[in-house]
This record gives C-alpha cells, sequence and structure tokens, in this order.
C-alpha cells in the first residue's frame, strides 16, 4: 500500500447540504436535487449534465438505487456508482469519487449521500426476522455493548455521556441546517425515558432524512472553480470484526475506529492528532460512540475521555472542537447522507465559514463514521492547500 | 431388568397468584407455574432433559418420545426438536405421543417397552405443557406448567417397571379442538365422578386384583388429580394413607397435565429409598396404573435438581395482565406473530448453531467460536474445525444492555455477550431481573422460543444466571 497514492491530489470545489430533518414533504428526489444544486452553485457550475463526468452515490436504505440519482439530476450516459457501507456509506461514497478522480479518470466527478428513513415508518433499522440469531438486532443495543466494561475499567458513568449530548445539542442550535435546535441539561439526559441501557433518549441520535453532496476535481483544476478549495488529505475505509463473534474482543474500543485511524493518519503523515487536526467530526449515533471514538482516533489516552469532556477539550473553543455541527445528535442522521455531511461541515469550517460555531484558524480537519454493529469505520481528513 | 435409569424435572420460574386472576395481590396464598413468554412444552422438555441428562453421555440415548397435548405444531415433530436441541445422535428414534392427559405414562409404557423388546437401550421420555383455558375461568386456575423427563434402560436401573394396567374410556370430559387455544371442560361433579373418579377406581382395582397387592404394600403413590379436593377423596376411597400420596402441588405448579403425573414422579423419586414400591396412576380417556420398584441406585441419582429445587426458585409475576400478554391474549400495537418468520432454508444451514448450540474449535490453534466459521478467526486456518457443545457449559457475561426498544412483552430485553469456552455468543437473557446482571457472572444455556414471527415457534438458546 502506498500511503502518498492519493494525499492532497484531488479537490473539493463546492458542496451541498439540504436541511436534515423528518422532511414528510421531500422525496429523495428533492434532497438530491437541494444538495446536488447547492454544490453546483458553490463551485460554479453551471452546466452540471456537461461538466460532471462520473456520480458516486450512497444510500443505506435505497429505493431505486443510483437511477434515485441519476433520475433526479439527469446525469446520465455516465457512470453512477453505488456504495453500500452501513453508517460509513456517505464517507466511502467519497472515498470512491476521490479515487476516480485521482487516478486521472476523470476530472469533475459528483458524490451524492442521502437516505429517507422515514418512509419506513419505524425508528432505527428494519429488521426483517428471517433467522433466530443476532437478536435485538437494534442499534442502541450494539453500540451499548461497550458500556458496562468500559464504565467499570474507567470508572466513567451516565453524567460523562450526558455532558456529550449536551455538547452537541448546544453546537446543533448554531448549525442552521440541523435537524435539533433545543439546549439541553445533563439532568434532562439523566432523566429521560431508557432507550437500551446506559442510553437515554438524548443518548441517542436523531434519525432522519437528508442528502449531502460534493463536487471533486484535481488539484490542479481547483483553482478555475473557485479560490479557496479543499484538499483531501487522507481518507480510509477498514472493517473489524464483529464484536459480538470476535473471541478477543475486549469491548472497551470499536476496533474498525482503530484500524481506519491507524491507516489515515499513516497516509496524512500524523503523529499527534490531537495537536495536528483543528477540527473534528465524529459519528455521534450514541454518546458512548463519540466517547470511544476520541480514545479510538487517538484524541486522548485510552480511558482519558472522562476528564477532557469535563475540560471541555472537544467543545466549540476548546482544544480540538468535535461535532460543530451538532452532530448525528442533532444535526440529523440521514445514514447515506452522514459521511458527506461531516466533510461538508469541515469545508466550511476549514473555508471560515462556519459563522458562529466557526473554529479559528482551522487548516486540517477530520471526519469519522462508524457503522454497522459496529464493523465499518471511514475516516476523512481534509486540509486547506 | 427394565426401568428408570435418570430423572429430570422442570417447573418456569414465574408464578402467578391465583388471587391476581381476580385482580388481588399474591402474598403468600395458591399460585400456580407459568411458563415465561418464550417458553412452550418443547422449551420445557429440553430443559427437564438437560436435568436428567446430567453427567450421562448424550449419544447413548436411542429414542426420545415426548409427551404433550399443548405442543404447538400439529404437524412437524416435537421430539426431533428437543433431539436436536439436546444434541443427541442423527440416527436416534423420535416419537410424539399427544392428544390426552395420559401421553406422559403412555409415553413412560412405549419407553419400557420399546427396551423390553430391544429395539432401544436407552429411551429418553419427556413430558412438557402449556396448556390454557379461557382467560379468568376456573379452570385456568387450576393449570400450571411444567415438565419432567426420565431416561429408561435395562442397566443401572434406580427404579424397576413391575407391572401396569390400563382402561380406555370415552367420556365427554375435557377436550381442545383443532385451532381452539383452549381446554374445555364439562361441568366438574360430572367430570369428577364419573370421568376422573370412576377410571382411577376400576384401574387400580384391576391392579390390585392383578397382582394380589394391597394399599400397605405402597410406600408412595403419585395420583394424577384435577383438583386437590378429589385427589384426596380418591386417594382416601382406594385405602391409600394420606402420608403416602404424593403432593399433588395445588396452589404451587397446578394441574401440568400429561406432564404432571410424571412431575409427581420424579419429585417422588427425589425423597425414594431402596427396595421401596411406588403406586404411579395417570387420567385421561381412561386410566393407567404402574407398579414401580426402587433399586438402591435411586439413593445414588444426586446432582438432579429435581422438582424440590425448581419449587423453590420462584418469582411473582406482577399482574395478571402480564400473564395475558404473555399467552397473547390482549392485542397489543404489534403481533409477535406478524412477518414472514424464518426462512426454511436459513434454518436448515444454521440447525447445528441455533437448535444444538454447536460451537466450533480450532484444531490448529484451540480457539473456540460461535457461530460456524470458515476460517478462523484467530490463526485464519480454513476448515480447521471441530465441533464443541456450548449448550451445556457455564458461560460468563462479557457485556451487557437492556434494550427497552426490541420488541418484548416484557421490556426491557436484557442481551449481552457471554464469553462460553472461549466462544462469544450474542444472545438473550432470560428469567432475569436486570438488576441482577453484573459483568463476569456465570450464566448457564436454556433453549428458548426466541420469536414468533410467522406464527410458528422459533427456538434458540439464551443465557439466564446460574442460580
Amino acid at each position: 500500500m502506498t500511503h502518498d497514492a492519493i494525499r492532497d491530489k484531488v479537490a473539493i470545489v463546492g458542496m451541498g447540504c439540504c436541511k436534515f430533518g423528518e422532511n414528510w414533504d421531500k422525496d429523495p428526489q428533492d434532497m438530491i436535487v437541494e444538495a446536488a444544486y447547492e454544490a453546483y452553485e458553490d463551485a460554479g457550475i453551471e452546466e452540471p449534465q456537461r461538466q460532471i463526468e462520473a456520480v458516486f452515490c450512497g444510500a443505506q436504505y435505497p429505493s431505486k438505487g443510483t437511477a434515485e440519482v441519476a433520475d433526479a439530476l439527469k446525469l446520465y450516459d455516465r457512470p453512477v456508482s453505488m456504495v453500500v457501507n452501513y453508517c460509513a456509506t456517505g464517507t466511502d461514497a467519497f472515498r470512491y469519487g476521490v479515487f476516480a478522480v485521482a487516478c486521472g479518470m476523470y476530472d469533475t466527478v459528483l458524490v451524492v449521500g442521502f437516505d429517507k428513513p422515514k418512509d419506513r415508518g419505524v425508528s432505527g433499522p428494519s429488521v426483517a426476522v428471517t433467522g433466530v440469531r443476532g437478536l435485538p438486532a437494534t442499534p442502541a443495543g450494539w453500540f451499548s455493548l461497550c458500556a458496562a466494561q468500559y464504565f467499570e475499567t474507567y470508572g466513567a458513568g451516565r453524567e460523562d455521556l450526558a455532558r456529550i449530548a449536551v455538547k452537541n445539542h448546544h453546537n446543533g442550535t448554531l448549525a442552521p441546517k440541523s435537524m435539533l435546535k433545543r439546549e439541553i441539561t445533563v439532568e434532562d439526559v439523566l432523566k429521560a425515558r431508557i432507550i437500551s441501557w446506559p442510553f437515554g433518549l438524548y443518548d441517542c441520535a436523531a434519525q432522519s432524512d437528508g442528502a449531502a453532496a460534493a463536487i471533486l476535481t484535481r488539484r490542479e483544476l481547483a483553482r478555475r472553480f473557485r479560490d479557496d478549495p479543499v484538499l483531501v488529505r487522507a481518507i480510509a475505509i477498514a472493517l473489524s470484526p464483529s464484536p459480538q463473534e470476535d473471541p478477543s474482543f475486549d469491548f472497551l474500543r470499536w476496533r474498525a475506529t482503530e484500524m481506519a485511524a491507524k491507516q489515515v493518519y499513516a497516509q496524512a503523515g500524523i503523529a499527534d492528532p490531537r495537536k495536528e487536526i483543528d477540527v473534528a467530526q465524529v459519528h455521534d449515533c450514541f454518546t458512548l460512540t463519540e466517547l470511544l471514538a476520541y480514545e479510538d482516533l487517538g484524541f486522548c489516552e485510552k480511558g482519558s475521555a472522562k476528564e477532557h469532556i469535563a475540560s471541555g477539550t472537544f467543545a466549540l473553543g476548546g482544544e480540538l472542537p468535535v461535532n460543530t455541527d451538532g452532530g448525528l445528535k442533532t444535526f440529523g442522521h440521514p445514514t447515506g447522507a452522514t459521511g458527506v455531511r461531516m466533510i461538508y461541515e469541515n469545508y466550511k469550517q476549514l473555508q471560515g465559514k462556519a459563522e458562529r460555531r466557526q473554529v479559528k484558524n482551522a487548516a486540517v480537519a477530520l471526519s469519522h463514521n462508524i457503522g454497522g454493529a459496529p464493523q465499518a469505520c471511514g475516516i476523512c481528513v481534509v486540509a486547506m492547500p | 431388568m427394565v426401568g428408570i435409569t435418570s430423572y429430570g424435572a422442570y417447573v418456569p420460574m414465574l408464578r402467578l397468584p391465583l388471587a391476581a386472576i381476580g385482580g388481588g395481590k399474591g402474598g403468600g396464598g395458591p399460585e400456580k407455574a407459568v411458563a415465561n413468554w418464550d417458553e412452550d412444552g418443547v422449551t420445557m422438555a429440553v430443559a427437564a432433559a438437560v436435568d436428567c441428562l446430567r453427567g450421562i453421555d448424550r449419544a447413548s440415548v436411542d429414542a426420545v418420545l415426548f409427551a404433550s397435548t399443548s405442543y404447538p405444531f400439529k404437524e412437524k415433530q416435537g421430539a426431533a426438536i428437543v433431539a436436536k436441541a439436546l444434541d443427541l445422535r442423527r440416527d436416534v428414534r423420535t416419537a410424539d405421543l399427544g392428544d390426552s392427559l395420559r401421553a406422559g405414562t403412555n409415553a413412560l409404557r412405549a419407553g419400557a417397552d420399546a427396551i423390553r423388546a430391544g429395539s432401544a437401550r436407552r429411551v429418553l421420555v419427556v413430558a412438557g405443557e402449556t396448556r390454557m383455558a379461557a382467560p379468568r375461568t376456573p379452570l385456568e386456575a387450576s393449570l400450571g406448567d411444567g415438565a419432567a423427563a426420565f431416561l429408561l434402560g435395562a442397566d443401572d436401573v434406580a427404579v424397576r417397571f413391575e407391572a401396569a394396567h390400563q382402561v380406555a374410556d370415552e367420556i365427554i370430559d375435557v377436550w381442545r379442538t383443532e385451532g381452539d387455544p383452549f381446554v374445555h371442560a364439562w361441568e366438574d361433579r360430572f367430570v369428577v365422578d364419573h370421568g376422573y373418579r370412576a377410571n382411577v377406581r376400576e384401574v387400580v382395582q384391576r391392579l390390585f386384583a392383578a397382582t394380589g397387592l394391597r394399599p400397605e404394600a405402597f410406600a408412595r403413590v403419585v395420583l394424577f388429580g384435577p383438583d386437590a379436593r378429589s385427589h384426596a377423596l380418591v386417594a382416601r376411597e382406594l385405602g391409600f394413607d394420606a402420608t403416602r400420596v404424593q403432593d399433588a402441588l395445588f396452589g404451587k405448579v397446578g394441574n401440568a397435565g400429561a406432564a404432571l403425573v410424571p412431575l409427581l414422579l420424579a419429585a417422588a423419586l427425589e425423597q425414594a429409598k431402596a427396595g421401596e414400591r411406588i403406586l404411579v396412576v395417570s387420567y385421561g380417556d381412561g386410566a393407567e396404573a404402574l407398579v414401580l420398584e426402587t433399586t438402591p441406585r435411586v439413593e445414588r441419582l444426586e446432582g438432579r435438581r429435581g422438582v424440590s429445587w425448581h419449587l423453590a426458585r420462584r418469582a411473582e409475576l406482577p399482574s395478571y395482565d402480564m400473564y395475558l400478554r404473555f399467552r397473547q391474549l390482549l392485542a397489543t400495537e404489534h403481533d409477535r406473530r406478524a412477518g414472514a418468520g424464518l426462512s426454511a432454508t436459513k434454518h436448515f444451514r444454521d440447525r447445528d448453531s441455533d437448535v444444538s448450540l454447536l460451537g466450533q474449535r480450532c484444531r490448529r490453534c484451540a480457539q473456540a467460536q460461535f457461530p460456524r466459521q470458515r476460517v478462523c478467526f484467530t490463526c485464519y486456518a480454513r476448515d480447521e474445525f471441530e465441533a464443541v457443545r456450548l449448550s451445556d457449559k457455564i458461560g460468563t457475561v462479557k457485556s451487557f444492555t437492556f434494550d427497552n426498544f426490541a420488541g418484548s412483552p416484557n421490556p426491557p430485553l436484557v442481551a449481552g455477550i457471554v464469553d462460553v469456552e472461549g466462544a462469544r455468543l450474542y444472545v438473550q437473557m432470560t428469567d432475569v431481573s436486570p438488576r441482577e446482571v453484573k459483568l463476569g457472572m456465570p450464566v448457564e444455556m436454556t433453549f428458548r422460543k426466541i420469536h414468533e414471527a410467522g406464527g410458528t415457534p422459533n427456538y434458540f438458546w439464551k443465557s439466564t444466571p446460574v442460580r
């Protein structure tokens, strides 16, 4: 494997994101068009049918597959591919776009992540019961499985998780396109009904509908589109063994994150993540997922997240602000869109366009997706040239 | 010599105070044993058989006879499920006996006959019942759930089969027809006088006449009874000393149907001494009377939980409504039977993992793993595995959660990772209160209904605290 094969070769020149939420009145088509046309406008693309050479889509619950995007945007007579990789789907679709440009095959490609889970009438993924094993199959149940061991080993508890929810609710109030805009208190979190211990209602991300899009081009062509392109420094995907079957698993971490982090830091040449990364969007499908990500991404030592949560390391204004737009928790979590949405926030942060949630002098940003039960992790590092 | 070489019993943990049926509280009054929502006649029969087969090589079992009137399938054999759950030999003989309260003793006698005829050396007889009567009827209050198991053989006999007699009778006393979930009964004085009392007296008197035995010859009498009053009346009429009549568990378990006499016999064997004669009398569409005699081995059958252990392990159901919900007698938003259900072909491929709970151990690195893999998790050896039975091993809790989001008639659903022999099982935990769950706690495996999607009972294993 060549660590610098793609480093800084691909530029993001346009991004778009529709408002996330329970978009009862919007089809996938509506959200895809809103996200893609915002990205076109951002990149100054006036003739997408001529200028976009390939399309990479990501959706966990697509009803039509690639045609959902091609039909919505009338992008035919070119490759349109779709990726499904659990909650890392958005990052993975973006990764295919990066590779397609980096290898020189295409000059300009479109990445679209989207999902419309709220058409299914239930919260959470649908469970088709075809077997008897692996049940209950609820994301909260899966992601809570590290809690008991982590709490006992490191003396953390629900209060530490609650502070993450409070932080992300606060950040969400500052993001115009977020789903939830309401400040909450630690007490609100602790008093809410339990979904799957230790997760109460406020420990769980808001599942929502949404779409996000990116325009990628070769670095050399970027300035034709804009003066402040953002470079893709590194992007990696890793799959870990099933935490439920792996005989050696210790339930103190998500191994997929550690595996992907190792790859992405090698690509980016990052040795001290907390010092070298200025802003991060991490997968907070549940509060504990974010806590484990701090450690598994090397932002802090294993077992020390609690102290950093208390001292505000990861708050806006802290040493390494995390989930500046409210994260999955309040911005919303349309599965396939989430990874692209995170890159959208990092792109805006690096360009200095994050308004009231702007992190000062941000030059390197990381986004992290983890999905499955969980097994798949995607991480992307973007940077200013 | 043909007889019982081992026994086991199972009474579900939950008790419904009879007062709760009328909206009252328990508080130490009469109660009945009720199967948890994930239990049925098959799962309880497996549990009783596990108790019976403790310390016995399961490969030595030649046949399984399963007795139940309440077994959920009309077509599809219970004994075959029991045999697979117990990981018995592939060439095991299996048969179900049902349709009558006498099915339990029918099975015991059929098993003994097979051994006498030389067609089997060791026969496992299991009976399990979860009979239902219509809500808030006196019949409902009288019924209880339970199971018992016996291993019959010709060697190492603890209880010899000496003699048996029977009468067959056509009478409309208790019945249940196809498609009806509820047992029905005619007026109780008629049922008792012309059904139960008449048949039991007749069969016992015939047995006395044929064998020359008298009531005093029996150290213990195991007698079916529909209720405490008629049970005591018939025992007295037949000349048995009340102290020698086995407690029929009225107010504790309830009438466990075809499993009642087997359950009472298991309870009697827990106390039995060598050289005692036991009279066993069952009733249902006639009656059967069996003369059994204990050998010194009966005192050496230790380590079985039997009935007493299960009676001591009890938890009261908080309400009658919860019982109704468990039995799907209350309308709920989500029907547990909805959905397409199990893929038969997936089940076909997964039977060793899902029904027998067989894990695998890598021959190269010795790592145990579950479920079936082709490539080793640890050393990546391909297809170098031997099967390892996990169902009879003690595991430890590695991780857990209490899930209110997963559908359960009794939320939260407790689930987690259990380490068994080094293999990891993601399983639900049952017969447990969330307060009890701790990391590292020892658990045993118990065969349960995992869901009823598609309208069929779909079984898998769960963990439960070692008590």
